[in-house]
């Protein structure tokens, strides 16, 4: 057993360290205020591969692991949470393309979305299927060698910006295998966008609904098989719960070594903050937590990685554990800048805003620790599950 | 268990809670500001001298009656609940307890009547959960006094008319060496320097302000000179009742909000509510808001009856502020995706409530209080 990271894992955290620190930090805060979405940096971004991180290079990707793709995510979360976690997004959806689309459709879009020139939107949740995303009741009416789409998406992350749209919708009966997923060109006919959700954080990208009026889809946009669709968008979320993880271990990460600075050089009572026992054990138990979160998470990507079986076990499991914690750590750190935490000057109050939707979307982790109850009942089950 | 007077005055207050403020929240929130016709509304009902003798034109009403009345305004809109609880305690019962008959004609008896919104400026920027490292400085000179310096993180300084200055008048005493100033907002050398855009609250301002050789009357002193520390000290205890008292109004307020989403929310084939974990996370919520209630009551009714009560009152502002954070968490993770956009109100409140551990005292300045105590009693 190696916990170490390897030459080229170094070089990837390294390129993502410095591209984060470059060109993403010193605009988080902006971003964030003016509710703009960076579109020209995520193409940059797109330049040195992080948009298919683990899309094959077949496709244009950068065919690295989960565990890799893991440590570029945390890397960039820590300089803009909200670009890195639609990044994280987009990664998926170029995934899907890359891996079930056919072959009319990769050839016009799995090159663009892994190099960022085209973006992706994932939509799976629905007014009013969120949790149950099993119950979604968008249909695609199949007539001849087409398909025509008609429902409503919510929450869609970059909806109305992106130019390829990833849909779940029923072709068939009621149950989850009576779901399909498409690829459907984001300015289709029929297709309308809703107004931008004003949220809590995640300000830099935007957020809408989208509504399908007998969207028009031709048969070969199909990803997989009929009545896949659903464990497609499973399979996907198991990666993407990974990514999201890992997006609040960076932002949690960059909140430690700002407090860690702060209790080092503010002083109160005649003493720096570092100097009260209240505050060291505090900040060790940050630590404490966040070096565990990490290791959940790449443990979790090394199961995916592996294909092992009780793999989306262990990402519900570390997507639970780690968006708890990283949530936790920024709102600890933002606790201990007192007045200062609270205020836009200082990028904690944004650690927080953004950080605590980890803990909603990708599966609630009500919806986590649904998955992991049910595998941890199974009888024997907890004989493995360690 | 209440008195007529004590449920009269959380009833009126509940009900313009329920008709203006609850509505108008959202709208006052991007606004950035309170409009007028609050402030006249609050004064009508009595609600801005709560505890102010009716000799000083005040409702003359116990602390009891005070809780009750904040957490009913913040249940309605929890930055409003903010400049009520400043404006009644610290402002008002400092003037009440500390002010010459002269200050409390010419000052306590209108802030009483809401003609005008009082601050209180203690924090500066190395002085935060350290109040006794102040650095502001008020010199004899003038008229009678001149003072320098900045606050930060004042609560209503750019719309007070009137605001309760802690100065240096002595910095070989580092105690005894302060003290406190009347100061109207429109005196020459007042700055309003800086507005703080924030987490939440936003409808309550939060200024920083510097005074430029600022010249002030001999009969701008409250109490005695030096008094200062012990004036900002005695304050404590009612302001941290109002902070406390204003965090279970939010946290009740959430909570509300998410039993009716998850009463109405279907999921897998029922409502939320039928779904085990989401009902106990709800009845925690709800024991664990009834207990902050409690604590908040019970110090005040040590107030009432003119016993010390500081610890209460620190214990009631960790607790009820740590609990508002906790669930208002639970109402947004209740409405899940919902509770993190601006349509719905849960997460705007726990953006309000977040401050409760941080303002009047941080958490662990509470900790430091009570901590006293423990030694004291052993």
């Amino acid at each position: 057993m190696d916990f170490a990271l390897t030459d080229d894992q170094r070089a990837f955290q390294d390129a993502a360290r410095s591209f984060a620190r470059g060109e993403l930090a010193p605009h988080a805060a902006h971003w964030d205020e003016a509710s703009e979405f960076p579109i020209d940096t995520i193409r940059r971004a797109g330049d040195i591969g992080f948009c298919g991180i683990y899309t094959p290079e077949s496709a244009g990707g950068l065919g690295l692991n989960r565990v890799e793709a893991s440590i570029i995510l945390e890397e960039l979360a820590a300089g803009c949470t909200s670009t890195a976690a639609y990044i994280s997004i987009h990664n998926m959806v170029s995934w899907i393309v890359a891996n079930w689309g056919q072959p009319a459709v990769t050839e016009v879009w799995a090159q663009a979305l892994a190099s960022g020139q085209k973006l992706g939107s994932y939509c799976l949740t629905e007014p009013g299927a969120g949790s149950d995303a099993a119950s979604l009741k968008t249909r695609a009416e199949k007539r001849g060698e087409r398909y025509y789409l008609s429902g409503s998406k919510m929450f869609i992350s970059g909806a109305g910006a992106t130019d390829l749209l990833v849909v779940m919708a029923r072709t068939g009966d009621n149950s989850a295998k009576g779901i399909s997923a498409f690829a459907v060109p984001a300015d289709a006919p029929g297709i309308q966008y809703g107004k931008l959700e004003h949220k809590m954080g995640w300000n830099c990208q935007p957020t809408r609904m989208i509504t399908f009026d007998a969207v028009e889809v031709p048969e070969v946009n199909r990803l997989g098989a009929e009545g896949e669709g659903f464990r497609i968008a499973m399979k996907a979320l198991d990666g993407g719960r990974i990514n999201i993880a890992a997006c609040s271990i960076g932002t949690a990460q960059a909140a430690l070594d700002r407090t860690a600075a702060y209790l080092n050089t503010r002083k109160q009572f005649g003493q720096e903050l570092a100097q009260f026992q209240a505050l060291q054990f505090r900040i060790a138990d940050m630590l404490t937590e966040l070096v565990a979160a990490r290791q959940m998470v790449r443990l979790a990507a090394w199961k995916l990685d592996t294909q092992s079986p009780d793999a989306t076990t262990y990402c519900a499991m570390a997507k639970r554990y780690a968006t708890d914690v990283g949530f936790e750590v920024c709102n600890q750190a933002l606790q201990l800048h007192g007045g200062y935490g609270y205020i836009r000057e200082y990028p904690l109050e944004r650690h927080v805003r953004d950080s605590r939707v980890h803990q909603i979307l990708e599966g609630t982790n009500e919806i986590m620790r649904v998955i992991v109850a049910r595998a941890a009942l199974k009888e024997g089950a907890t004989e493995d599950l360690r | 268990m209440f008195s007529d007077e004590q449920l009269m005055i959380e009833e009126a207050a509940r009900r313009f809670s329920r008709d203006v403020l609850a509505p108008g929240a959202a709208a006052r929130e991007r606004a950035a500001a309170i409009e007028p016709a609050v402030i006249e509304g609050l004064a009508q009902i009595g609600l801005l001298g709560v505890t102010v003798s009716p000799e000083y034109d005040g409702v003359g009403a116990d602390y009891v009656s005070y809780a009750l009345a904040l957490m009913a305004i913040a249940e309605g809109d929890g930055a409003v609940s903010t400049m009520v609880s400043v404006h009644n305690a610290p402002f008002c019962a400092i003037l009440e307890r500390y002010g010459s008959e002269e200050q409390k004609q010419r000052v306590l008896r209108p802030a009483a009547r809401g003609e005008f919104i009082g601050a209180f400026a203690l924090t500066e920027s190395h002085a935060g959960s350290d109040a006794s490292a102040l650095r502001t400085r008020a010199r004899r000179g003038g008229k009678g006094w001149i003072v320098d310096g900045s606050k930060q993180f004042i609560t209503s300084g750019r719309i007070c008319g009137q605001v309760v200055v802690f100065a240096v008048t002595d910095p070989t005493n580092p105690k005894r060496g302060i003290s406190a100033f009347l100061v109207p907002s429109d005196t020459p050398g007042f700055n309003v320097a800086k507005l703080e855009h924030k987490t939440g609250q936003k409808a309550s301002d939060t200024a920083s302000l510097s005074f430029d050789a600022m010249e002030l009357p001999n009969e701008a002193l409250i109490g005695a000179e030096g008094e200062g520390y012990r004036i900002a000290l005695s304050s404590l205890e009612a302001g941290r009742i109002g902070i406390a008292a204003q965090s279970v109004g939010m946290a009740q307020s959430a909570l509300d909000y998410a039993i009716r989403y998850a009463t109405e929310r279907q999921s897998f084939g029922k409502r939320l509510l039928d779904h085990q974990a989401v009902s106990f996370r709800l009845v925690d919520a709800k024991t664990r808001v009834e207990a902050a209630r409690q604590l908040v009551l019970s110090a005040a009714r040590l107030k009432d009856a003119g016993q010390p009560c500081l610890e209460q009152a620190c214990m009631a502002k960790l607790f009820a502020s740590e609990t508002a954070e906790a669930v208002c968490s639970a109402a947004i993770q209740t409405l899940g995706g919902y509770g993190y956009v601006e349509d719905y109100p849960v997460e705007r409140i726990w953006r309000d409530a977040r401050v409760c551990q941080i303002y009047e005292g941080t958490s662990d300045i509470q900790k430091i209080i009570i901590g006293r105590s423990l030694a004291a009693a052993a």
